[in-house]
């Protein structure tokens, strides 16, 4: 199958690469771009684990073709803090103990980035329905939600 | 219960050592490894759930342009039935072949029938559908009552009933019979004023990991050969892999990559064979990765279950005598987790009279593989729920009922020890002292409680200390981490070595890295690798007290090692760790220490659950509206780790008693293979979950860690279906507690 080209834009870098018309945007990212901070877990939109956003909206990357990235601005994981200098999100997640086996983590980093340039001050039921498409098996979501709600307070500067 | 110790470390939320590449996207998990020249497989599954191979044809396949190998059953040398321990569980070698590439038979829908590798995963879809099997359809057996019946189909020909006074001469899908008693069951009933018996059912249900099993592998002509995959146990899966093949252990390095979950689903193997077998054929290095549809289909979930219970009981709540009949499906191979069933059903009470007999009973459904506390939820949920209805009969508040039963230390368990100090009368209390078991319910509301216990083996480990010459450290282990467990690692080394946590790295080596290790499973890890670690350290201490003392030109008991730094007792002078490590090249070479044990005794925990839950009349949907969860940890390394435990297994048993279920069609063709229609919880689903951690030390544990990964399952099923009863005034016997099941429960009662 001849490949396509596509320019796009990940996390404020042009980024180019080739790909078959049927690939998903998570498997360019993950095996075209080696990008694997965006995980799969399920291929059919229902666990989260692919979350990225384009041009800002939070989407699951597998129900994406990598063709539709063209001229669009891709954000994912890699793109969000740094280990010496983590988000807020990030940080959040691990003084909370939000996460065990850290395979659900960068999509429910993405997607709590999403809904908190939404929506700067959720109600844990707000918190709770957003990331409602963002499956975790370990942490029953407890220490997931305090951590959201905690780096909610941070970022509006009432923690 | 022991002295309660001054701990620095031990009890602190320290940030987990791998937590930055959790929360930035590098770490690397199962299928995030690829190599130069790999290629990508795919396996061509079974569209029957019974039948058997008459032949395959891969011609077609192979000779599509960018097909480099093709791979059935008949790659594997012929191999004799072996029982392989893996984890908690053990499995017939032979078996696990066939499971991971079916041979003459195919035993369930999606069962592996041959396997492709190609330059692209385009290329490898499309060859797999190029592959001709020729089938003889079968009868599918689908229930474990069907399955047991003298004319049903039977799966094995070879496979005889174990665990009989006579060994039987005709084949029986009844794998094996499994009988514990104490005293006179019919004098224990006889003594009764009050008998409750019922029949329970819970389905097939998975373990719901969010990563995929994925493995890429490079096959080595010299002998180094490398496998990376995502598994609780990577000498387990060397030991089976080369047991399969036929290779030497020494023959193949097995690299445990992060793993996304695995709640015993990842104790076992189904593509490492395949994958090293493509990849010796073809000569590259092979990716292998299942999607979300073949997990469901055909890795291993936990077993379905028909339990028959009968509890009796005087008016004031002494129980007299407890029997129950546990029927338990394996799958398309024998080895469900019945004996552990067997071994906990009644185990939170101490009662004179007990019979429990257990059946192995295989199906035509994916082979289970261990699920949290394996068979015990199962079990448990049967005997929790009989314990509620017994309550209500006696007009007893149910933790009361509970305390007046409850094993304690010295009572002696059916399956063997005699217990020493245990938690379980604490947890009752710290659930009738909760502000939620004393506070007011609403309408359409219920609460229940239920409790639960888990063995908590220790089994062996290994583990080697490094110093490095600034005086931080490498802990070097081999227990793949699944929920934070290097954390505790380090807060153990930090608190021998009295040096700060931040200083102390853990890694999980690989096969070759380090001795052997049982796999992660069994709530083990911080138990039995924490304590090779503690006693390394010690050692490393030693040796550190040694080398001052040499400097020092002292004996070594004038030495005294404080936060990580020797003191000579006579006139206060000081040297550094990292000042020894510095100089140990010329005072008698490296630090370095090890330690390889087999952890004595274990660590056994109880759990009390309080369940709130409100029902919808309208709809029959439940809520669970508030939680607690309740556990003895012995000792608490990270409260938040463990808090972390108790809340997820919470999530996961409720997903159990409310929504979870394998749904079969007349054709054993699994219809919910998703996570759409497979609906585990999600974040809208649950509400916050209290927990409560109970200490009572664990006397075989320096610190008294008893592990706390599985016990926390146990009780919502109870819990939460018997909140569900009383919310509705109809006793659930059957789970999942799902809408229509819920719905038609009220119309009964209404009728």
């Amino acid at each position: 199958m001849a490949k396509t080209h596509v320019s796009t834009t990940i996390n404020n870098e042009p980024v180019e690469f080739l790909c078959e018309p049927n690939q998903t945007l998570l498997d360019c990212l993950r095996n075209e771009l080696q990008m694997t901070g965006t995980k799969e877990g399920c291929s059919t939109g229902d666990c989260g684990a692919c979350s990225v956003t384009v041009n800002g909206r939070l989407v699951c990357s597998c129900l994406v073709f990598g063709v539709e990235a063209e001229g669009q601005n891709i954000g994912t994981i890699e793109g969000i803090g740094k280990a010496e200098n983590l988000h807020v999100i990030q940080q959040k997640f691990l003084e909370h103990a939000a996460l065990q086996c850290g395979i659900c983590t960068p999509g429910l980093i993405v997607a709590t980035e999403a809904l908190l340039a939404e929506n700067p001050d959720p109600t844990e039921a707000e918190a709770r329905y957003y990331l409602a498409g963002n499956l975790c098996r370990c942490t029953g979501y407890d220490k997931i939600i305090r951590a959201v709600m905690d780096s909610a307070a941070e970022m509006r500067g009432t923690a | 219960m022991s002295e309660v110790k001054d701990y620095k470390y031990i009890g602190q939320r320290t940030i987990r050592p791998d937590g930055f590449d959790k929360v930035t996207g590098r770490a690397n998990f199962g299928a995030d490894l690829t190599l130069p020249g790999m290629l990508w497989a795919r396996v061509k599954r079974s569209p029957y759930a019974h039948a058997r191979i008459i032949d395959i044809d891969t011609s077609k396949a192979e000779a599509l342009a960018g097909v480099m190998a093709v791979a059935t059953a008949a790659d594997f040398p012929a191999i004799a039935s072996e029982t392989l321990q893996m984890g908690e569980t053990s499995a017939d070698i032979r078996d696990l072949a066939r499971n991971n590439l079916a041979l003459e038979k195919v035993l369930y829908h999606g069962h592996a029938v041959a396997a492709v590798a190609a330059v692209s995963q385009t290329i490898a879809d499309q060859a797999v559908e190029l592959i001709e099997v020729e089938y003889a359809e079968l009868t599918p057996v689908m229930d474990v009552l069907e399955a047991i019946k003298d004319d049903a189909p039977i799966l094995h020909d070879d496979l005889f009933t174990a665990g009989l006074a006579e060994t039987p001469e005709t084949p029986s899908n009844i794998a094996m019979r499994m009988e514990l008693k104490k005293g006179d069951i019919d004098a224990g009933f006889a003594e009764a004023d009050v008998i409750v018996e019922r029949e329970y059912q819970t389905p097939t249900v998975h373990q719901g990991y969010i990563e995929p099993h994925a493995c890429t592998v490079r096959y080595d002509e010299d002998g180094q050969s490398m496998i990376w995959c995502c598994t609780q146990g990577h000498f387990d899966v060397r030991a089976s892999t080369a047991k399969i093949l036929n290779m030497e252990l020494s023959k193949i390095k097995v690299i445990a990559s992060e793993i996304g979950g695995g709640f015993g689903g990842k104790t076992t193997i189904y593509l490492e064979p395949v994958a090293l077998v493509l990849s010796k054929k073809s000569g590259r290095p092979v990716k292998l990765v299942m999607n979300r549809e073949e997990v469901f289909r055909a890795s291993g979930p936990g077993s379905a279950t028909r339990s028959w219970i009968k509890v009796g009981a005087r008016k004031d709540g002494t129980i007299t005598a407890m029997q129950g009949i546990l029927h338990y499906e394996a799958g398309a191979f024998k080895g469900s987790p019945m004996a552990p069933g067997v071994m906990c059903v009644f185990t939170p009470y101490d009662v004179a009279n007990v019979h429990i007999e257990g059946f192995d009973v295989v199906v035509n459904k994916p082979k289970v593989a261990a699920y949290r506390a394996p068979g015990a939820p199962q079990a448990e949920f049967a005997a929790e729920s009989a314990i509620n209805e017994l309550a209500d009969k006696l007009d007893m508040d149910p933790i009361e009922l509970r305390l007046k039963n409850a094993a304690k230390e010295g009572t002696q368990a059916i399956y063997g020890p005699k217990f020493k100090a245990i938690g379980l009368v604490e947890c009752l209390e710290a659930a009738k002292n909760s502000a939620h078991y004393k506070s007011p319910l609403g309408k359409n509301q219920g609460r229940s409680i239920a409790a639960g216990f888990w063995f908590n083996a220790g089994m062996s480990s290994s583990v080697v200390i490094n110093m490095n010459p600034d005086g931080t450290v490498v802990v070097v282990e081999g227990s793949p981490d699944i929920g934070g467990s290097r954390a505790s690692m380090a807060m153990m080394a930090a608190e021998e070595l009295g040096i700060a946590v931040e200083k102390i790295k853990p890694i999980i080596a690989d096969t070759d890295g380090v001795g052997l290790n049982s796999t992660t499973g069994g709530s083990r890890t911080t138990f039995a690798t924490g304590m090779a670690i503690i006693e390394a350290a010690q050692d490393v201490v030693k040796q550190m007290k040694e080398r001052a003392a040499a400097v020092w030109n002292v004996t070594l008991d004038q030495v005294d090692w404080v936060d990580g730094v020797a003191v000579n007792t006579a006139d206060e002078a000081r040297l550094s760790a990292a000042e020894i490590c510095a100089a140990a090249g010329s005072t008698g070479g490296p630090i370095s220490a090890r330690a390889s044990l087999t952890a004595r005794g274990a660590g056994p925990s109880f759990a009390v659950h309080v369940a709130d839950v409100e029902v919808d009349p309208d709809t029959g949907k439940v809520d669970v509206i508030r939680y607690t969860a309740i556990q003895d940890a012995g000792k608490a390394i990270h409260p938040g780790y463990v808090e972390g435990q108790y809340q997820g297994g919470a999530a996961q048993g409720i997903g159990w008693a409310l929504n979870e279920e394998y749904i079969y069609d007349e054709n054993g063709v699994l219809e919910n293979a998703g996570y759409l229609d497979y609906r585990i919880p999600l974040a809208s689903d649950l509400p916050m979950i209290e927990t409560v951690i109970v200490e009572v030390p664990n006397p075989f544990h320096p610190y008294g860690v008893r592990g706390v990964g599985e016990s926390s399952i146990i009780p919502p099923l109870a819990a939460v279906s018997s909140a569900v009863s009383n919310a509705i005034g109809v006793r659930m016997s059957e789970l999942p507690c799902s809408p229509p099941r819920v719905l038609k429960a009220i119309q009964s009662r209404d009728n």
